[in-house]
């Protein structure tokens, strides 16, 4: 019986608890390091514990695998997550649905910007050809899609987005390291908002670490990560042009 | 070596003589062109170095000025040359003089062109024999610990701050590495100088610097010492200061660079020009340095389909093989690239990657081939991603590449942490040492799936390369023939940075590289 009100992992019997986990520790590896490590998985609220493998990866670095119980539970039943706002409709229902509710062309400008060169992830939402047998953007009849590629500074996306009268923009971040998406994400919307564009546009991020709290967080209309396909975003956008009466 | 593959020898010959051509017909263009950081290179190797007091390089203030007084095209060989028979001071107080204002290299008389040479041959001498003391201290240090004979391991650091790169790549000495690569942050190839000093700030990687260089060349000279072995440092000389990097990596005694012809034009746009020009000096100064450069085909499978477009690679590898010729870089020192970037679900795809890891080992025997590992089609399921890699390096062994980049089993998800590389190491060990000596026992069907792939992909790269040769390379490139990517012969960053060279103009460590190369030793 799953008790859906204390939810634990599961190792082979219904709420063990059992987990795994794998770290470094910037110690030498003997019998203190162990126990170090132990203590450490004692105090993240495991028992049972077992510290399977130490490896040596230098004079003062070792690895180790743990196993142990978790003593906390979640309550399953009460977690709430973003649901994804709007039906999620396809090629031609969202053709259909511009046609209806917008009646002209959608502009949607897209780059992967900053110093980030990774153009594979927006090149699938938006290249004609798509991704996993889902075309892009550019095949959209009732979307005007650009995409303007890689590296491109925030200044000139802005500078592109009001010359092509976008209606929407999407920004591609793949580089996380030290948050330089975050960095980068954040001061788009301060140079939208500081040209009053901000508001005129739906803005949205998206990436293989990017998801949709995140980009609430940073003041964009919403996020999409792995596995995204160009029907994810463009139903959003177009259903959230309509509620903004766009 | 016998071929296991049934080669079509009329193909390879055909290939190459078609990618000799497109090489020729290019080199014609380069042999006319310079470029700033073509200059900039000079003013290094001519001893220039350091920064203003607005941190920008002593290098670019010359180049620079060059620029604004429309001499570019002369070069800065004979304009230094010339301000240092009138002022009798060196190049760096030149460049210091230059940056104050103190001197303006238009205002002084053109002494006679023979005196110039003269004097620049001098200065260039004292930095083209540090870097050819540089390798025959790399050559004594692989006679005193041997050398490999197994694929070299070869490893990332790329913390963004050079002491923690430090640190990470000590360990992975410890753990069995041969070879070191720091990766560079993400924008230093689109920068048009090179930052100085050592630098605690990148992402994705750390700034290329000379300073960056010394610190961890000293750090793997001490930690191969105590290890037995000479650790091989690799960086990257391409984006906008390729051939300006090649030359810092010289002087420091790099060992690998990465150094492709074409890679800053298809994945940085960057002007095909400058590109084209720009690789030429940069591998005259590794080929002289005895640095082994690798090239970057496996990015194209980032992009492209490793099935459908596997005649791509070999194209570029043929063409990289050529323009590494042209610029006096010796086939030992040619890492030719390729990766195992078939998507797991393809049915027989490890035959696949046998057969084109077989094949470029057999059409290219000397060179020390770069095998990259699956990175496209790694996930978050770091579980099965160790399998990915495991299979990886059975191909590597099984096929003798020699350039064997680890696998990453977190590659879909982080920069690498030192565990990932202790793991990748462990793993790659024991496959190299349980199957040390399974590729002298194999033979492949005649006429079998491996036997028939390596027939059509060589088929398609021949047909491809003669389309080329009809066309030029530059035409080639905006036909997005390679990776699916088109690039405008005038469009991309860096043009602005190509001129053609004026009469008088000359690179005084071009001849002496050319002479002076590996080949020699
Ligand atoms: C291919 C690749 C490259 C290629 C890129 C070629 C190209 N033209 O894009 C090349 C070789 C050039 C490259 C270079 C670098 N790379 Co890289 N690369 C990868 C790799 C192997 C695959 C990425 C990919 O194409 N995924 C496939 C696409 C389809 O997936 P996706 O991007 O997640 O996109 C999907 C969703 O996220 C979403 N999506 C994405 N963008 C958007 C945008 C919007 C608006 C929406 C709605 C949705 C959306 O939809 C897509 C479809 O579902 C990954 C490792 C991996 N296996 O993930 C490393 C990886 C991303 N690279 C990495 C790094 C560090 C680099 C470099 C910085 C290394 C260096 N220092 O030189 C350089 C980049 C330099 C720079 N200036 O940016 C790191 C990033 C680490 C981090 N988290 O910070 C990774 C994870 C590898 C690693 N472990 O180190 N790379």
């Amino acid at each position: 019986m799953i008790d859906y009100n204390n939810i634990r992992p599961y190792g082979d019997t219904a709420g063990d608890g059992k987990v795994q986990l794998s770290f470094t520790l910037p110690v030498p590896n003997d019998n203190k390091g162990r126990e170090t490590a132990k203590t450490l998985a004692k105090k993240m609220g495991l028992t049972d514990l077992n510290v399977a493998h130490s490896g040596t990866l230098d004079a003062g670095f070792t690895f180790y695998v743990v196993y142990g119980s978790v003593t906390h539970s979640v309550d399953y039943a009460a977690i709430q997550v973003q649901a994804a706002t709007g039906d999620i409709m396809d090629m031609d229902g969202i053709n259909t649905y511009i046609r209806e509710h917008i009646r002209r062309k959608v502009v949607i400008v897209g780059a992967s910007t900053g110093t980030d060169a990774h153009t594979v992830g927006i090149d699938a939402i938006m290249n004609m050809k798509g991704f996993a047998g889902h075309y892009g953007l550019e095949r959209y009849e009732m979307i005007e899609a650009h995409n303007l590629g890689s590296q491109v500074t925030n200044d000139d996306f802005i500078a592109k987005a009001k010359e092509l009268n976008a209606d929407v923009l999407l920004v591609s971040q793949t580089v996380t390291q030290k948050d330089i998406h975050i960095t980068n994400l954040t001061e788009l919307v301060e140079l939208l908002e500081a040209d009053g564009l901000r508001h005129k546009v739906i803005l949205i991020c998206g990436g293989p670490r990017i998801g949709a709290e995140l980009a609430k967080e940073l003041g964009y209309d919403a996020g999409f990560g792995q596995g995204s396909f160009s029907e994810d975003v463009a139903s959003f956008a177009v259903q959230e042009m309509v509620r903004r009466n766009m | 070596m016998t071929s296991k593959l049934n080669l079509n020898q009329d193909h390879v010959s055909q290939a190459r003589k078609y990618a000799k051509n497109v090489a020729d017909h290019t080199q014609n263009f380069i042999n006319q062109h310079t470029t700033v950081a073509t200059e900039r290179a000079i003013c290094r190797l001519l001893g220039i170095n350091g920064v203003d007091e607005l941190d920008v390089p002593l290098p670019n203030v010359v180049v620079q000025h060059l620029v604004q007084h429309g001499l570019l095209a002369s070069g800065a060989a004979l304009m230094l040359g010339n301000a240092m028979l009138a002022t009798g001071l060196s190049p760096q107080e030149i460049a210091e003089k230059i940056s104050c204002d103190e001197l303006d290299l238009t205002a002084i008389p053109m002494a006679d062109v023979a005196a110039i040479a003269d004097i620049i041959n001098q200065t260039a001498a004292i930095s083209v024999d540090k870097i050819y003391q540089n390798r025959c201290h790399r050559n004594a240090m692989l006679e005193k610990y041997g050398d490999k004979t197994e694929p070299y391991l070869y490893v990332i650091v790329a913390t963004g701050n050079i002491h923690e790169d430090i640190t990470q790549a000590v360990a992975c000495v410890a753990q069995g590495a041969d070879i070191i690569a720091v990766i560079r942050t993400t924008g230093q190839s689109l920068l048009d100088y090179v930052p100085y000093g050592a630098t605690t700030e990148g992402f994705g990687g750390t700034y290329a610097t000379q300073e960056n260089f010394r610190l961890m060349r000293a750090a793997l000279d001490a930690a191969g010492d105590k290890a037995g072995r000479y650790i091989r440092l690799c960086n990257y000389a391409s984006g906008l200061c390729m051939p300006e990097i090649a030359a810092m990596g010289a002087v420091e005694r790099l060992d690998v660079m990465l150094n492709d012809a074409l890679y800053g034009i298809l994945f940085r746009d960057i002007n095909m020009k400058r590109t084209i020009v720009d690789q030429y000096f940069s591998r005259v100064i590794n080929g002289f340095a005895g640095i082994i450069i690798n090239t970057g085909e496996d990015n194209y499978l980032t992009t492209a389909d490793a099935v459908e477009e596997a005649h791509t690679v070999l194209t570029s590898q043929f063409l990289n093989e050529q323009f590494a010729l042209a610029a006096g870089l010796p086939p030992e020192q040619m890492g030719l690239g390729h990766a195992f970037e078939i998507a797991p679900d393809v049915k027989n795809g490890f035959l696949y990657e046998v057969a084109q890891a077989q094949m470029a080992r057999e059409i290219f025997p000397q060179a020390p081939l770069k095998y990259m590992p699956p990175t496209k089609f790694m996930t978050g399921d770091i579980f099965k991603g160790a399998v990915q890699n495991a299979l990886f390096n059975a191909v590597s062994i099984m096929t003798g590449q020699k350039i064997h980049l680890l696998g990453m089993l977190t590659e879909a998800i982080h920069t690498p942490f030192m565990s990932d590389r202790a793991q990748a190491i462990d793993s790659a060990r024991y496959i190299f040492n349980t199957m040390a000596d399974l590729a002298d026992e194999i033979e492949f069907k005649d006429g079998g799936i491996i036997q028939s792939r390596v027939a059509d992909v060589l088929a398609k790269a021949c047909d491809l390369l003669a389309q080329i040769d009809k066309n030029n390379l530059f035409a080639t490139l905006e036909q997005g023939i390679f990776a699916g990517i088109k690039r405008g012969r005038d469009a991309g960053k860096g043009l602005d940075g190509v001129v053609p060279k004026a009469p008088g103009y000359f690179n005084p460590f071009i001849s002496m590289m050319l002479e002076g190369g590996a080949h020699n030793d």
